[in-house]
């Protein structure tokens, strides 16, 4: 870990002017991913810019449309727990349930579970090359341990994944994120936040220098399907481990057809994974197996797999189409119940 | 009244477990010292090659940095490399830290940093520039166990594979019934949560104190003795607790290496913690293959049994663990034949992790005595009970005791396995196929000479000192009980001193056998303790005890009384009081016999019923629940006994379904070197474990009757849950852990 300089924001414009003044800063608010990296000089910032005193990024309140906007700075516990969210948008609350610990929960703030990084063990490691830590350096993973890689999405440059839950749901609701910039303010459809990485994986997110999350953004629309959710997280054990493969489903029913319907992967992409077409195929279609297979094949498209990670192809089309049946009957998996429901 | 409820054989809670909840307990890294520097450790980027350059400037101008310490620069230590072998080495030369520019294994210490903060060195430590030269390198077992080799020089206290027993392949070619299988165990890593530190602390004319994370507080001052050139007199290591050994603080490792290194130059007390990534840059449990055979008769009488395994070791020590030989233990056959080979690897050297061997080598013995079942038709148990063998074949010697028998009956009924079906994928729950495993499991049941002191002082107040180390495990709490029983006093009427080399000699804590050995040894000094007692009493005027032998009174209550007449007594206070006397003091050592091991041979056994939920669809593993039952002597607190078992199955649960450190081959590297990756089992990973001592009554194995409790707990739990996943699926899975992926591609 590096030495660095702290400075604490007191407003976004007090945060954004000390970015600009330093190419080398970091903002930091619950630090449980920046500091770990710091420890494995994986992030080096010259300056640590602290955003938790910052007012009005820490609130849950309703919007004049309808949705519901979420500072920056809710803690993710919060989010989770929080009557608006788990009456309206339960399957939110359900994947940040399935992340984690609670005491991970507590400190992680919104914005900073947008900016998580990658699991990658040799993006860790910095005595091994990496193209995202360090552009150019080559990817070990493609022909080394590559367990929790991606099987979508992925380039000659990187097969790194986003290891996020709650991305995962946002994607899947049509959430979209807030920024403020230099150039003032803007708006990202959460499809377009994250991103694949293409020829430059060392960028995970759509967000220029300068920017900062302030908040997130779920459309009054996406409480439709409150009834019909859920977000079935597989891992090699049942609690605290990231995803092997984990789907967010959401539907509405229309009878026993599908009205609607909503489906994101994690843990197979450098971006939660979502295909409107797959989407597409489920609606108006009886909700069984069959038709469930069918959208699991859209979504799976392409995959590809390599020595370790090869499995979660399968094991992807399984999950989606569990997790479609379980949020076709109403039945969304409990994050303390290990049984799959 | 004569008779207290013995605290021997009852239920006790820890006596250090306050202190360790509130905090007040001190552990190796979190001693204070006047002027207290710290060190950071530098480890290797390469797994083989020489250290060509280093680049220093920049750590040397961060502030705060006092010293970086290199090969080019540490001082002169002892020449030879033996004189780095400590107590439990196996045969080889140990890695001599900082001793030259080669490196041979990957994360090496190769550099400390030392600075007056923590985060000074730690910055320093990144800012150092390193040139390597790199050499073609191992890590790969399954190419490198084509160079296996016998180890020509056996480590101490690990029998080799005995001799080959009859024909062994002759009879497995005519058998009628045959089961034939590899089985293999990852590299796993014991991960204590107290991370592996020294604090060293300059005293006046230049001794020091070592508060070191170690089993064995000589062993370290061995070790730093050894090295270093200095007296015992002028160490003193100290190590009251320890959070969570599992072997991994038997032998001293680079931090104790470089701390008193950096004290000794610097002549100031000195700090080194390793960090959680450098935990697995040194002990682990080795990654080992094993290929067993076994024939039958069509009624399951084995008729063959082979087992053969190849462990991975470092280039620089062989170490090695009874892996096999427990083949020859468990069932009766004519024809055996058991091989340990070893391979090398450039990977830092294994060594001892709970029960070392066995669970590794009892996962493919009960895997495969499974599959015979399964073969033949019959239930794992008669199985089992129709090759059941009341001796040692590979010694051919009798056993002190052995109620494996009543392991398997008295398990079998608390966890209801007469309900069993015996086809695979016949049992379900809802959208999860149920499968009910089970397996035996053996260790070895050790005692070794321990030394104690007993002080009794005139107020009743009793203290017990030894150097054993208590890594968890309840030794402050059984020998408080041993002692408080000996005397006839309340628990809080004793004091217990443990982890201190200045202390009477105890062996290093590993083995399962601090419970017998410092326990025979508290056994024998409080014996001792009580004639002394009973001589002043008898000399009290008026005394009643006059014609009283030892066998004659009880001590109970503060008093020293005549068992026929118990009114009749005199108390420790006017015992010692008329001696003139503050306290009195014994101190006793306990020996194994000489005589009787070569004659008997002596074993704990259990027997592990494991019950795993399948996802049908998604395959998914969930083990629901867990009874263990143990024949391990006599249970002298059964409260920390059921913890020992718990804690083993809990790791046995890891093994069979979580742990696994993996590698790159390519970069000769851990790869998922932290808790976040390497993963143990979480709390919802544990669901029902319970735990049944068996009535097993042993006065052979050593003056107390017990056999030891740390590591029988883990050895059966991975077979058992590997063989009730076979039950539940159908799917047999030869590899550990058991993950998602192979049962998907089963």
């Amino acid at each position: 870990m590096n030495r660095f300089s702290y400075f604490r924001a007191e407003s976004v414009e007090g945060a954004l002017a000390a970015l600009a003044a330093d190419p080398g800063a970091k903002l930091i608010a619950g630090g449980t991913n920046l500091l770990d990296l710091m420890k494995y000089d994986v992030e080096q910032p010259s300056r640590l810019i602290d955003i938790t005193q910052i007012e009005g990024l820490d609130t849950i309140g309703e919007t004049t449309t309808g949705g519901i906007m979420i500072g920056a700075l809710v803690s993710n516990t919060t989010i989770a727990y929080h009557p608006l969210i788990s009456a309206g948008f339960p399957l939110l609350s359900s994947a940040i349930l399935a992340g984690a610990t609670p005491q991970l929960r507590n400190a992680a703030t919104a914005g900073g579970n947008l900016n998580q990084r990658t699991r990658c063990y040799y993006f860790y490691d910095a005595a091994l090359p990496c193209n995202k830590r360090e552009p150019g350096s080559g990817c070990p993973a493609m022909e080394g341990v590559n367990r929790n890689h991606a099987i979508l999405g992925a380039s000659e440059q990187c097969i790194a994944t986003h290891p996020s839950d709650m991305c995962v749901a946002l994607a899947a609701l049509g959430a979209s994120v807030h920024v403020a910039g230099p150039e003032g303010q803007r708006t990202i459809a959460m499809a377009d936040y994250h991103r694949l990485p293409n020829g430059s994986p060392e960028r995970d997110t759509t967000l220029v220098a300068g920017e900062m999350v302030t908040g997130i953004e779920l459309p009054a629309g996406a409480k439709r399907f409150a009834e019909h959710h859920s977000y079935l997280k597989l891992r090699d054990r049942l609690s605290y481990a990231f995803a092997l493969v984990s789907v967010a489903a959401s539907l509405q029913m229309d009878g026993r057809a599908i009205g609607d319907a909503r489906l994101a992967l994690g843990g197979v992409a450098h971006k939660p994974w979502r295909r409107t077409q797959a989407e597409e195929v489920l609606i108006g279609r009886p909700a069984d197996d069959e038709t469930f297979a069918t959208a699991a094949d859209v979504l799976l498209e392409g995959a590809h797999g390599r020595e370790h990670n090869a499995f979660k192809i399968e094991l992807a089309h399984r999950a989606i189409v569990r997790a479609l049946s379980q949020a076709a009957a109403g039945t969304p998996q409990s994050q303390s119940d290990k049984r799959i429901a | 009244m004569l008779s207290n409820d013995p605290h021997v054989g009852s239920p006790r809670s820890r006596v250090d477990g306050p202190a360790k909840v509130t905090g007040r307990a001190s552990y190796a890294a979190e001693f204070k010292a006047t002027g207290l520097t710290h060190g950071y450790i530098l480890s290797s980027a390469i797994p083989r090659g020489r250290i060509r350059a280093f680049d220093l400037a920049a750590a040397l101008a961060v502030p705060g940095v006092l010293q970086i310490f290199t090969h080019e620069n540490r001082p002169q230590t002892a020449w030879f490399a033996s004189s780095y072998r400590d107590q439990v080495a196996p045969p080889g030369k140990p890695l001599r830290p900082l001793y030259d520019a080669e490196i041979q294994h990957s994360d090496q210490p190769i550099a400390l940093v030392v600075a007056s903060t923590f985060e000074a060195a730690r910055d320093a430590a990144s800012l150092i520039g390193v040139t390597y030269e790199r050499a073609p390198h191992e890590t790969d077992l399954e190419r490198a166990r084509h160079d296996s080799y016998e180890p020509p020089k056996k480590r101490s206290g690990i029998a080799p594979p005995p001799d080959p027993k009859g024909d062994a392949t002759a009879a497995f070619g005519g058998a009628p019934i045959k089961v034939s299988a590899e089985y293999s165990l990852a590299t796993e890593h014991h991960n204590p949560m107290e991370l592996h530190g020294t604090t060293v602390v300059w005293e006046s004319g230049g001794k020091i104190t070592v508060h070191d994370k170690t089993q064995g507080t000589l062993n370290t001052q061995g070790y730093v003795t050894s090295v270093f050139g200095l007296s015992s007199d002028d160490v003193r290591v100290v190590s009251p607790f320890v959070g969570g050994g599992f072997g991994s603080a038997l032998r001293p490792h680079h931090q104790l290496f470089l701390a008193v290194m950096a004290s000794l130059v610097l002549e100031r007390s000195v700090r080194v913690e390793m960090t959680r990534t450098q935990m697995f840059s040194h002990v682990h449990r080795p990654q080992t293959i094993n290929t067993v055979a076994i024939s039958a008769d069509p009624d399951g009488h084995i008729l063959s049994l082979q087992h053969n395994a190849v462990a991975a070791t470092s280039r620089y020590e062989d170490y090695q663990e009874n892996v096999v030989n427990w083949s020859g233990m468990l069932y009766h056959s004519e024809a055996t034949q058991l091989g340990y080979e070893l391979a090398k690897l450039d990977i830092p050297t294994p060594g001892d992790m709970r029960a070392p061997g066995a669970p590794t080598g009892l996962f493919a013995l009960e895997s495969a005595m499974d599959e015979l079942a399964h073969a033949t038709g019959i239930d794992p148990i008669e199985l089992r009970l129709r090759n059941y063998t009341e001796r040692d074949e590979n010694d051919d010697k009798p056993l002190t005791s052995k109620e494996l028998r009543a392991c398997y009956a008295e398990g079998a009924a608390r966890f209801g396995w007469s309900r069993r079906k015996m086809t695979p994928r016949s049992m379900r729950a809802g959208k999860e196929l149920v499968g009910w495993g089970m397996a035996s499991g053996v260790w070895e049941a050790m005692m070794m000479k321990s030394s104690a002191r007993a002080t009794l002082g005139r107020d009743g107040r009793l203290e017990i000192a030894c150097a054993a180390s208590d890594i968890g495990t309840g030794t402050y709490t059984i020998l408080s009980q041993i002692g408080a029983d000996a005397l006839g006093l309340e628990l809080d009427a004793v004091t217990v001193k443990l982890g201190d080399s200045s202390l009477p000699m105890a062996p290093i804590q590993g083995g399962s056998w601090t419970a017998a050995s410092s326990g025979s040894a508290v056994t024998l000094t409080c014996r001792s303790l009580c004639e002394t007692l009973l001589k002043h009493a008898k000399a009290v005027e008026g005394s009643p005890l006059t014609e009283a032998a030892i066998e004659d009174v009880a001590f109970n209550g503060g008093m020293i009384r005549l068992r026929r007449e118990p009114d009749r007594a005199v108390s420790i206070t006017d015992a010692l009081a008329a001696a003139g006397l503050d306290q009195i003091e014994a101190e006793e050592t306990a020996s194994p016999g000489l005589i009787a091991p070569m004659r008997r041979a002596s074993y704990t056994h259990s027997a592990v019923f494991a019950e795993v939920h399948v996802d049908e669809q998604l395959d998914i593993v969930r083990v629901t629940r867990v009874v263990s039952a143990i024949a391990a002597g006599r249970i002298l607190n059964p409260k920390t006994a059921r913890s020992q078992i718990i804690g083993g199955v809990v790791w046995g649960i890891g093994m069979a379904l979580h742990e696994e450190t993996m590698t790159d081959h390519r970069f000769g590297r851990f790869m998922n070197s932290n808790l976040g990756e390497y993963h143990v089992p979480v709390n919802a990973d544990i669901d029902g474990i319970e735990v049944i001592f068996v009535e097993e009554h042993d006065d052979k194995v050593n003056p107390i009757g017990v056999k030891g409790l740390g590591e029988i707990g883990v050895v059966g739990t991975a077979a058992a849950i590997a063989n009730a996943i076979h039950h539940a699926t159908g799917k047999r899975i030869r590899s550990l852990p058991i993950t998602v992926d192979k049962l998907l591609a089963a």
